[in-house]
């Protein structure tokens, strides 16, 4: 599904990212761990094409992100919330991503009814804006709106930050069934190792940049990650 | 806590802000501006006397000033709503820290004290006040005229805070202040009250018995006191300082259908410019902008200057566009990095914005079509400037906006927002007016009127019919600087 080749970005002469080969095959729930600069949000962005790779490719179903914009349809991703619009509510909001996906508001309503429990009625209804939204409130809404219109790739940074344990679990369990039973290809980051190892088949380490672990999860993994990040602290 | 920590801070707030460092010569035109208003009330400052004893010689000059005060302060009020920043601080920081909350509160009431704008009107008084002083007046007297004056610039200063903070809870933020100013205007103008009377027998009283200059004085403390009662009530977390949370009040804006595919853009644009206060002033703008052909139609020496007429024109069909569309697409700064990886056509984001412009332009130009009261040149040239703002103007706002690298950032509130409520941005609007401006001048110059409106509509019709061509060269462009702009868009200010 997502192919990263000799993909790297650099600042000046300082080196963000350099992933020699990366492939990501249709339908697996992606992890992405690493401290803080490791490059996550990076790799994010350049998958997103919102910043240009030094050199290097990544194709989205064969689709060259940087040339050509036909990944977008089948596309979603909530980074932050620079990815609300702050003066809409939260409906409108939805609406408008409906529109641009080619959904009506039929398909939304269906959608949404599905998340009631996820909202836990503080989102609908609410003649609130998004700007004056809670923090945990206004991530709901984006993980929700990068969900409309069935897309085929789902990226989200960093969704459990800032999430009550209520939601986290229940996030947890919605990430798993878009993998599992709808096909669906999701790219999460966290520093939570916990959360990362419970959702994701597949978890890649990223440090300064570089793919350091490439693990399939097992019940070891979360040992495994636990004894890595600690030890990068001593050093 | 001491007052030099507070003095500290605010220094590296104004001057380690991004924007400080980034736009320096915004700084500077700032500068000029300012100056620019300091010269130019000195320069009224020293030459009234001289022109009132010339124009009315059996008139005392100090009492038509007095009597026209009532207009100055009028005028300050207005001014100050729209231009003069609250002096905000960040305080929520220091809220935890051992800091009285009074002494906070006396600091930033304080402060404004120091705003330019009290300084300023001191630039025309002063130099008024010496004029009288050598003219013969008595000296005591006209130091006290001065310092009275002085006094109601700053119990307007204080009621300006008032009136910001009330009017920053409604949703129509600049309603009151022109239902206010334009109800005393009113009220005086048809003599139910006559404020300018009213004022002039207080400001002459104070003049000749000394003794009321208590009455302001105690105005202004009494207005401070309130103030540091409404400011103290605010200083709580739950309150000013978080922001404030609006119901929202939806409207149906399915009309937008009308314009296809643009249609989700249209709303959202409708939304952006209503719900939020900084693009709701370029739509208040649009009266000033009305009225602005008032300034010069019904003045008989502009009457034979006919090539005014297109300035004028090109400057009330195109306010919107020049003061809406001088930001795009900052205006979506905030949420670029979303739009961009959305499934959208750039054509049609750009579409949106283009079709807002030009129908305010057709708006505009219909609205002023009373103009022709003064002459049914007004309308030709008004005419002919609508059709150049669609064809030309429209196109090059788009095109300059692929190169704006500035975010908005439109939850900001009122705190150190000088971005663009200013005098500065009528200064970029200026090629959009020069141009068209010197294009009608020479045609003017060199055949005449109706040629110089024919050339500049001939102009506009040809951007209308290439209106695809254009628009794909403009999309083009955004497309190269998509990567500058994502950046730029997602630095904090």
């Amino acid at each position: 599904m997502i192919n990263a080749s000799n993909l790297s970005k650099k600042y000046g002469s300082n080196s963000v990212l350099d992933i020699k080969n990366l492939e990501i095959p249709k339908g697996q729930s992606f992890g992405l761990v690493g401290n803080n600069g490791a490059g996550k949000t990076t790799f994010f962005s350049l998958l997103l094409d919102l910043i240009k790779p030094t050199t290097g490719q990544i194709k989205s179903k064969d689709i060259l992100v940087s040339e050509s914009e036909d990944w977008k349809p089948f596309t979603a991703a909530f980074i932050d919330e620079t990815f609300l619009i702050g003066y809409l509510t939260p409906e409108e909001y939805f609406y408008f991503i409906a529109e641009l996906r080619g959904q009506n508001k039929a398909d939304v309503d269906g959608l949404l009814s599905q998340f009631e429990d996820f909202f836990h009625g503080e989102i609908l209804n609410q003649k609130k804006y998004l700007r004056d939204l809670s923090k945990g409130n206004q991530k709901k809404v984006g993980i929700v709106a990068a969900l409309i219109g069935n897309p085929e790739v789902i990226i989200l940074d960093e969704p459990f930050a800032n999430l009550d344990p209520t939601t986290q679990i229940r996030l947890k369990s919605i990430i798993k069934d878009l993998a599992e039973t709808q096909g669906v290809t999701v790219l999460i980051s966290s520093h939570d190792l916990l959360h990362v190892t419970d959702v994701c088949e597949r978890i890649v380490v990223l440090e300064k940049g570089e793919v350091i672990k490439d693990l399939a999860t097992s019940t070891e993994t979360l040992k495994e990650l636990e004894a890595h990040f600690a030890g990068n602290q001593v050093v | 806590m001491k007052l030099k920590h507070f003095f500290n801070l605010e220094w590296k707030q104004y001057f380690r802000s991004a924007y400080w460092q980034k736009s320096m010569a915004l700084n500077i035109l700032l500068a000029l501006f300012a100056l620019y208003f300091i010269v130019t009330f000195l320069a009224l400052g020293i030459a009234l006397y001289p022109i009132l004893k010339d124009a009315f010689p059996d008139q005392d000059p100090l009492i038509i000033v007095n009597s026209y005060l009532f207009y100055w302060f009028l005028a300050d009020v207005v001014m100050r709503f729209f231009f003069q920043k609250l002096p905000v601080m960040t305080v929520k920081p220091l809220l935890t820290l051992p800091v009285k909350r009074r002494k906070v509160v006396h600091y930033v009431l304080g402060k404004s004290v120091f705003s330019f704008f009290n300084f300023l009107p001191l630039f025309a008084i002063v130099p008024f006040g010496i004029m009288l002083i050598i003219n013969d007046y008595p000296l005591v007297s006209v130091v006290i005229w001065m310092f009275t004056i002085f006094v109601i610039t700053l119990i307007i200063n204080f009621l300006n805070f008032i009136i910001e903070s009330f009017s920053s809870e409604t949703e129509l933020s600049f309603l009151p202040i022109i239902a206010l100013a334009g109800g005393l205007f009113a009220i005086n103008y048809f003599n139910l009250i006559s404020f300018t009377s009213l004022v002039a027998t207080a400001v002459n009283s104070i003049y000749e018995t000394h003794v009321f200059i208590i009455i302001p004085i105690l105005i202004l403390i009494g207005l401070y006191l309130l103030n540091f009662k409404l400011l103290r009530g605010k200083l709580y977390l739950d309150s000013s300082l978080q922001s404030k949370v609006k119901e929202v009040k939806a409207s149906n804006l399915d009309w937008t259908r009308k314009f296809g595919e643009a249609a989700p853009f249209m709303q959202l644009d409708l939304k952006l410019i209503w719900r939020n206060k900084r693009p709701r002033s370029s739509v208040f703008i649009l009266v000033i902008g009305l009225l602005y052909g008032l300034f010069f139609y019904p003045n008989p020496t502009y009457q034979d200057q006919p090539w005014m007429f297109a300035f004028v024109g090109i400057f009330v069909t195109g306010i919107f566009l020049i003061n809406f569309g001088q930001f795009i697409p900052a205006w979506d700064s905030g949420y670029y990095k979303m739009l961009m990886s959305q499934n959208i056509q750039y054509k049609q984001y750009l579409k949106s914005k283009f079709t807002l412009m030009a129908v305010s332009v057709i708006i505009m130009f219909v609205l002023s079509i009373p103009y022709v009261y003064f002459g049914w040149n007004i309308l030709l040239a008004h005419l002919a400037a609508a059709i150049y703002n669609i064809g030309i103007n429209t196109h090059v706002v788009l095109f300059a906006g692929s190169f704006n690298r500035k975010k908005i950032d439109l939850n900001q509130r009122a705190a150190f927002n000088y971005q663009g409520t200013g005098a500065v941005q009528w200064l970029v609007g200026l090629p959009l007016m020069a141009l068209p401006l010197a294009i009608f001048g020479a045609s003017y110059y060199f055949f005449s009127f109706e040629m110089g409106c024919l050339v500049l509509a001939i102009l506009g019709l040809i951007g209308i019919v290439f209106h695809q061509k254009l628009m794909n060269i403009i999309t083009e462009k955004y497309l190269d600087s998509k990567y500058q702009m994502i950046q730029a868009f997602s630095q904090d200010n």
